[in-house]
């Protein structure tokens, strides 16, 4: 254990591994990670950015709909989600795809939801996943509450929830951190400060010099990393979700990431930022940094990385197409995830809706 | 005369109260550097100053409060919520507070306030983002609903909006922002809010409607046109106060009435409409009423929307069930 909470102010950032692929030798020794670890992060960084992509070209040829990529942010998503276990409950926003999917959700089950069929935002049965939150801090008090759950039921099972440096400034996200510190619940409050809230910079949002701070307000601990090092992001996640399991108290993690792309399919970010802002971050980027670690360890080589790019490329096509050989659901399944029993009345509308349907 | 879409009309009419009046504001989430998500305030940012248009931290309920306060010390906040979905956020600040200011305070203060928000469906949008939320601000005293359907309604609706002494919630069906482009006036010009518009002639049977559906109502008033049968389509423009004579005058005449709208059909706006008819005029009644809206669930995926909201065949089965009574 670094113990990070105790040797670092909420204002510093945490860093293992630089933008140049150097790394801090003794917080990595005391990390102790084996090969695998290493490779594991790897493998999902590396297949969310070429999934990220080709979801962003599925949406201009019109197979998606609206999409928000979260290219840039993998090291965040990567190192967070490898350090919970499976039996952890994770609440996200619309940006975590990559958390989910180390969670339980299949490619398949992300398209569904991507196309707009019904059932598409249903978690998997064996999952301790909520489902994606469109309303921005909403899931917040959510994740609170099902910590809380854990809490009272003695059941060994800490809460990440997820959500952006806009998502700072919606009452639901103080109350949600108040309520978490007072109940002394099991819970990681993980933000992803990518930059941008749409087009509004953080310089905006708030004039608190980090979102890692606000926490001291609410009695917790707060932590600011890089969240373009997978490595330090696993390991301050690791550091929280085991606080908190001990009964330690609620964290606050701030990953300092970019959103490289436009907020969603629908945005233009030429409208509001520059190429230089852009260009600044790209150098950051936490794929290549982690190569350029990896390499130098003699874990990866340029032919492997081929290799499975290759590989991802192939199984994101062929889920694709599977998918879009799928029949759609009936539509009038709308009708019956309103109550457990739908009323007389809205039978009454299911019926007449499926009758004109089949007509 | 030049043609405007209603998204252009709407950016006008705030461009020239603002021009007009210093004490006009906006505010909200991107409306400022990115001109608003469908840039309704393209370019009034860069004219008029950061000490006028405002990019807000991400906080509806700030928001509106903020907004409520602005309005009670005398400025005239235009607020966006940038989808009508995320208006839950506000619930207390718009139907607690705004709308019972002027009541509470025995008229000492007012909130001249307008909320522009986009809503409506069939554009394939997320979760949230297409919501017809309207019925829940009619049960609000002390609020104003808007819901334009044109270019030139829209401009003249929004300046009357910007000018209440009340606040006014002022809903844009996206799909219709950029489906058209009429004649718009340049000049500014009001429309008064809580008149209904008579928007086509018939003596066999009304329909009203509001917002996202009129033009798919008056496609199908066109197409029983042909077929000999004369449908009066009433767009109702506000729907808080409604306009109950105008509604009673229709069915009077006609005798036979179908409500169209997208929002959930229980507790809607067809319901008041309904139930004012009973109370103004039921003896005119040849047939029941028929109500064509959205089905009582949650706003369905966008695979299913399309069948779920109210479309030409629903209107067109409808409109043969009223007729068919006898
Ligand atoms: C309550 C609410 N308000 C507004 C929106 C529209 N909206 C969607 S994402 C977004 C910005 C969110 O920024 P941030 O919290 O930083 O997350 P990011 O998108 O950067 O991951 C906004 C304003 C929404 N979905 N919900
Ligand atoms: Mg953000």
């Amino acid at each position: 254990m670094i113990n990070i909470f105790e040797k670092h102010q909420p204002t510093e950032m945490y860093q293992i591994v630089n933008e140049r692929g150097e790394y801090n030798e003794a917080a990595l020794n005391d990390l102790n990670l084996n090969n695998e670890l290493l490779q594991n992060m790897h493998y999902w960084m590396l297949k969310g950015r070429i999934m990220d992509q080709r979801f962003l070209k599925l949406h201009r040829q019109g197979r998606i709909g609206t999409y928000g990529p979260f290219s840039g942010q993998e090291a965040a998503q990567v190192g967070s989600a490898l350090a919970l276990s499976k039996t952890d409950w994770v609440v996200p926003s619309y940006r975590e795809s990559l958390v989910s999917m180390i969670h339980g959700t299949s490619l398949k089950q992300f398209l569904s939801y991507l196309k707009g069929y019904f059932g598409g935002n249903r978690p998997p049965e064996d999952a301790k996943l909520f489902p994606i939150q469109v309303i921005i801090a909403g899931q917040v008090p959510h994740a609170v509450g099902c910590a809380w759950a854990s809490k009272l039921k003695k059941e060994d099972s800490v809460t990440t929830v997820y959500f952006g440096d806009g998502a700072t400034s919606q009452g639901d996200f103080h109350e949600g951190l108040n309520f978490a510190a007072v109940y002394n619940v099991p819970i990681v409050f993980f933000c992803q400060n990518n930059q941008w809230a749409i087009s509004t910079p953080f310089e905006k949002q708030t004039t608190s010099e980090t979102i890692a701070q606000k926490a001291i307000a609410y009695g917790m601990k707060g932590v600011r990393v890089d969240g373009n090092d997978v490595l330090a992001c696993y390991q301050v996640a690791k550091e929280a979700i085991e606080k908190a399991r001990k009964g330690e108290g609620p964290t606050l993690i701030e990953a300092v990431t970019y959103r490289r792309e436009s907020h969603t399919t629908a945005d233009d970010w030429t409208k509001y930022r520059s190429q230089e802002d852009v260009d600044a971050w790209v150098k950051k980027d936490p794929i290549v940094r982690f190569e350029r670690f990896l390499m130098n360890k003699g874990l990866l080589t340029t032919e492997r990385k081929e290799e499975m790019v290759k590989q991802f490329e192939e199984e994101i096509e062929k889920a694709v197409k599977d998918f879009e050989g799928t029949p759609l659901p009936p539509a009038h399944e709308t009708f019956d995830y309103v109550y457990e029993k739908p009323h007389p009345q809205l039978l009454k509308q299911r019926e007449e809706f499926k009758n004109r349907l089949e007509r | 005369m030049r043609k405007l879409t209603m998204i252009e009309a709407i950016r006008e009419a705030m461009e020239q109260e603002m021009e007009k009046d210093q004490n006009v504001i906006i505010l909200g989430e991107d409306v400022g550097v990115n001109g608003g998500v469908f840039r309704a305030t393209d370019g009034l940012q860069k004219k008029f100053g950061e000490d006028r248009v405002f990019d807000t931290p991400l906080a509806e309920s700030g928001i509106i409060g903020t907004a409520v306060g602005l309005a009670m010390n005398g400025m005239r906040p235009i607020a966006e919520i940038q989808f009508l979905g995320f208006i839950y956020q506000t619930m207390d600040q718009i139907c607690a507070q705004a709308a019972r200011m002027r009541y509470r305070s025995g008229g000492r203060f007012t909130v001249p306030m307008v909320i522009r928000s986009p809503f409506s469906g069939n554009v394939r949008s997320p979760e949230l983002h297409s919501d017809s939320l309207e019925a829940l601000f009619m049960h609000s005293p002390g609020l104003k609903v808007v819901i334009p359907s044109n270019p030139y309604d829209a401009k003249g609706l929004l300046i009357s909006a910007i000018r209440e002494e009340d606040p006014v919630l002022f809903f844009e069906p996206m799909k219709l922002y950029r489906s058209s482009r009429e004649e718009v006036p340049e000049e500014p010009y009001e429309i008064p809010i809580g008149k209904a518009s008579v928007i086509k002639e018939g003596e066999d049977a009304t329909i009203a409607t509001y917002g996202g559906t009129v033009p798919m109502v008056l496609k199908t008033a066109q197409a029983f046109q042909e077929k000999g049968i004369n449908l009066e389509v009433i767009d109702l423009r506000t729907i808080s106060p409604i306009d109950t004579e105008a509604i009673k005058e229709s069915v009077d005449k006609t005798g036979r009435l179908m409500i169209v709208h997208e929002a959930v059909k229980t507790g809607g706006v067809g319901a008041e409409i309904a139930t004012i008819v009973s109370e103004e005029c039921l003896y005119s009644l040849a047939a029941p009423i028929v109500r064509v809206t959205g089905y009582d669930t949650p706003y369905p995926v966008q695979t299913v929307e399309d069948d779920w909201l109210p479309n030409v065949e629903r209107i067109t089965e409808g409109v043969e069930n009223l007729l068919s009574y006898q």
